[in-house]
C-alpha cells in the first residue's frame, strides 16, 4: 500500500520540464536572422561580423532560453554544447571556404592538358602552358626524402623505443625535439651552405630533398615513437616469454601491432613536407622546363611553380597559380585518404 | 621431458630496490607447485626470475643460482632466448597478439623462433589446441583472430601459444584471476592434465585454487611494505593447508592475516 502511494510522487520529482529537441536550430536559425537584421541597420558589411553577433546571440540565448524553462544546471549543460557547437563551425568554415575557393579558381585551367604539359615556351603573361614539370619534380623531389627519411625515422624510434636507455637516448630524443622546431627556410640554407656553396654540387632536386629530409625525419620518428609506445607491453613480454628473440619480437609483433598509425604518420608528414615552398626555393633553383633528372640541374615543384606564378601577376598565371594550388591539395588529400585506408586495412582486429 | 628446478640463494632486485631475498626451493618435476602469499611479496618477481623474464624489466638483475636439473639459469653463456623455449610463461592477462589469426597465434612460438617444419605445424597447433581444450571450440574458425574469443577462451589460446613450444617447465601468473568460475574451472581441469607432461608453477590470489590444483605450496610473505619478501615456507599443499609448521602461514591461510 505505501508503494502506492509513494512511487507517484517521486516520479513527480524526477519529472523536469524539457525544452523540444528543434529548440538549439530554432535559436540558431533565429540568432542568424536577428544578426543579419543587427547588420543590415547597423550598416555593416562584412560576413565576419554578422556571423559574430549571431553566434553571440545564440549562446545567450540559449542559454536564458534554458535556464527559464528548465532551470541553472540544464542550461549550463546547453550552454556548453552551444560553444561546442560554435567553436566546431568557426574551425570548420575557414577550411571549407579555402577549399571551396580553390577549388572554384582552381578548375578553370585545370585539364588533362595542363597537367601533361610544362611551361615551356609559354610566356608567362599568355595563357596555356601546365605544371607537368612541377609534379614531376615534386614527385621525384619527395619521394628521394621519404625514401631517406622513412627507414631513418622509423629505426631510430625503434632504438628509442625499444633500446634507448640512459644519456645517448635522452641526447637523441632532445635533438630529435629540436629538429621537430627547425623553420624550413633554415633547413634549406643549411643544405645551402653544405651541399651547394662548401660541396660545390650546383642546384639540383636531390639538395631540395635533403633540406626535406631533415624537415620530414622527426616527424616520421615522433609520430612512430608515439605508435610504438602504444603497443602492450605485455605483447612484447608474450613474444619473449615464447623464446622469440627480441629483434624478432619487435619485427613481428610490435611492428605489425602498429603498422597502421606507423603508415598513418609517414603519410602525414609527406604531406607536411611536400607543400614546403622555402627550402625548395633556395635548393632547387626552378626552371620552366621539364627536368626528368633530381640529380642535375635546377626542377620545378608545385608550391615553387605557385609562387612564381602568382609573382608574375597576370591574369593568366593567376589562373595558373590557383589550378597548381588544386593539384597539390588534391595530391594530400589523396595521400591523407590513402593513409587512412592502411590505417583501417591493418588495424589490429577485433571481430569474431 | 619435465624437468626439476632448484633455486638456492636467489635475491631479485629492481635497480636499488632488493624485491625478493635468499630464496631457496625445489620444484619437483611432474607436478604443479602454487605460490600463494599478499600483493608485493614478491611471488610474481621470484617466478619471472625462474624464466630470466625478469630481467626484461628496466633495472631487473638478479644474484644467486637457479638450476634446470643440471645447469644454472643464471650461469655464464646462458642465452636467455634459450631458456625461455624450455621454460614457458602464461600471464595474468591473456594476451593473444592482436594482429595474428588464432591458428597463427598458436604457432607463433615455433615461427618466430624459427625452428619448425611447416609440415608438422598444422598437427602442433592441433595437438596444442586440444592439449588447452580448446580445439573444439575454434577448430571451424582457425583462421579468424584471437582476439574475438572471449576471455577465458584467449586465456586457454595463451597455454596452447605456450606449449606448442614444448616447454619442460610452465609459470602461470595467477591465470586464472581475470576470469569467471566456469572459465577458471576449465583451466584448473586443464592444469590438472598438463601435469602429466610439465612441472607447472602457478601464483594465485586465490587459496582454494591453490588447494584444488597444486601438489606442493609455497608461502610467501613481507615483513613490511618497502621491506624485501622472503619465501616463509614450502611443504606439501594438504599439510600447509592442515598444519604448516609455521604461525604467519596459519594466519595467512585462516584470514588472520594483517
Amino acid at each position: 500500500m505505501s508503494h502506492a502511494t509513494v512511487t507517484p510522487k517521486s516520479a513527480n520529482s524526477l519529472h523536469g520540464a524539457r525544452l523540444p529537441k528543434w529548440f538549439p536550430w530554432a535559436v540558431a536559425a533565429a540568432s542568424v536572422a536577428l544578426g543579419l537584421g543587427i547588420s543590415t541597420v547597423a550598416g555593416l558589411d562584412s560576413s565576419i561580423q554578422w556571423a559574430l553577433i549571431a553566434s553571440l546571440l545564440f549562446i545567450v540565448g540559449s542559454y536564458a532560453v534554458a535556464a527559464a524553462v528548465e532551470g541553472k544546471r540544464q542550461a549550463k549543460d546547453r550552454t556548453a554544447t552551444s560553444l561546442v557547437w560554435v567553436a566546431f563551425l568557426m574551425a570548420v568554415i575557414p577550411l571549407a571556404s579555402l577549399i571551396w575557393e580553390t577549388v572554384k579558381q582552381g578548375v578553370k585551367v585545370l585539364d588533362g592538358f595542363f597537367l601533361t604539359h610544362s611551361m615551356g615556351v609559354v610566356a608567362d603573361q599568355e595563357p596555356g602552358g601546365g605544371i607537368y614539370h612541377a609534379v614531376l619534380g615534386t614527385l621525384e623531389q619527395v619521394g628521394i626524402a621519404a625514401l631517406i627519411s622513412v627507414p631513418l625515422g622509423i629505426l631510430t624510434a625503434i632504438y628509442l623505443v625499444e633500446y634507448g636507455r640512459g644519456k645517448l637516448a635522452q641526447a637523441v630524443t632532445f635533438f630529435v625535439d629540436v629538429m621537430t622546431g627547425i623553420p624550413s627556410i633554415v633547413a634549406g640554407l643549411f643544405i645551402l651552405s653544405l651541399w651547394i656553396i662548401m660541396l660545390d654540387m650546383g642546384y639540383s632536386g636531390f639538395a631540395g630533398s635533403l633540406a626535406l629530409c631533415i624537415l620530414m625525419i622527426p616527424i616520421v620518428v615522433r609520430s612512430t615513437e608515439e605508435m610504438l609506445k602504444l603497443v602492450p607491453n605485455e605483447l612484447r613480454e608474450a613474444s619473449l616469454a615464447l623464446g622469440i628473440p627480441k629483434w624478432r619480437t619487435i619485427l613481428k609483433v610490435v611492428l605489425p601491432t602498429s603498422i597502421g598509425g606507423i603508415v598513418n604518420g609517414v603519410m602525414l608528414a609527406i604531406a607536411r613536407i611536400t607543400g614546403e615552398t622555402a627550402p625548395v626555393l633556395l635548393l632547387v633553383w626552378g626552371t620552366s622546363t621539364i627536368n626528368a633528372n633530381p640529380f642535375d640541374g635546377p626542377q620545378a615543384s608545385l608550391p615553387m611553380y605557385i609562387y612564381l606564378q602568382y609573382s608574375n601577376g597576370s591574369e593568366a598565371a593567376y589562373d595558373r597559380a590557383w589550378a597548381a594550388a588544386l593539384t597539390l591539395i588534391a595530391f594530400i588529400m589523396i595521400l591523407n585518404l590513402a593513409a587512412r585506408g592502411i590505417a583501417r586495412w591493418k588495424a589490429p582486429k577485433t571481430g569474431r | 621431458m619435465a624437468k626439476r628446478i632448484d633455486v638456492s640463494g636467489l635475491n631479485a632486485y629492481y635497480s636499488n630496490f632488493l624485491a625478493i631475498e635468499d630464496i631457496s626451493m625445489t620444484v619437483e618435476p611432474r607436478s604443479v607447485t602454487a605460490f600463494i602469499g599478499p600483493s608485493g611479496c614478491g611471488k610474481s618477481t621470484f617466478l619471472r626470475t625462474l624464466n630470466r623474464m625478469h630481467e626484461v624489466t628496466p633495472g631487473g638483475r638478479v644474484e644467486g643460482k637457479v638450476m634446470l636439473d643440471d645447469e644454472n639459469l643464471y650461469g655464464a653463456g646462458i642465452d636467455p632466448v634459450a631458456v625461455r623455449r624450455e621454460v614457458g610463461m602464461v600471464f595474468q592477462r591473456p594476451n593473444p597478439f592482436p594482429t595474428m589469426s588464432i591458428y597463427d597465434n598458436v604457432a607463433a612460438g615455433l615461427r618466430l623462433a624459427g625452428k619448425y617444419k611447416k609440415s608438422e605445424l598444422d598437427g602442433i597447433v592441433e595437438k596444442s589446441l586440444k592439449g588447452a581444450n580448446l580445439w573444439n571450440e575454434v577448430k571451424d574458425r582457425l583462421n579468424k583472430p584471437g582476439s574475438g574469443l572471449s576471455g577465458g577462451q584467449q586465456q586457454r589460446l595463451c597455454i596452447a601459444r605456450a606449449i606448442a613450444v614444448e616447454p619442460k617447465v610452465l609459470l602461470m601468473d595467477e591465470p586464472c584471476s581475470a576470469l569467471d568460475p566456469i572459465s577458471t574451472l576449465a583451466i584448473e581441469d586443464l592444469i590438472g592434465e598438463l601435469k602429466e607432461q610439465f612441472t607447472i608453477v602457478i601464483v594465485t590470489h586465490n587459496m582454494q585454487q591453490a588447494a584444488r590444483v597444486s601438489d606442493r605450496t609455497a608461502f610467501f610473505n613481507l615483513a613490511a611494505v618497502g621491506q624485501p619478501g622472503k619465501l616463509i615456507e614450502i611443504d606439501d599443499t594438504e599439510r600447509i593447508f592442515s598444519n604448516p609448521s609455521v604461525q604467519a602461514t596459519e594466519d595467512y591461510i585462516s584470514g588472520r592475516f594483517g
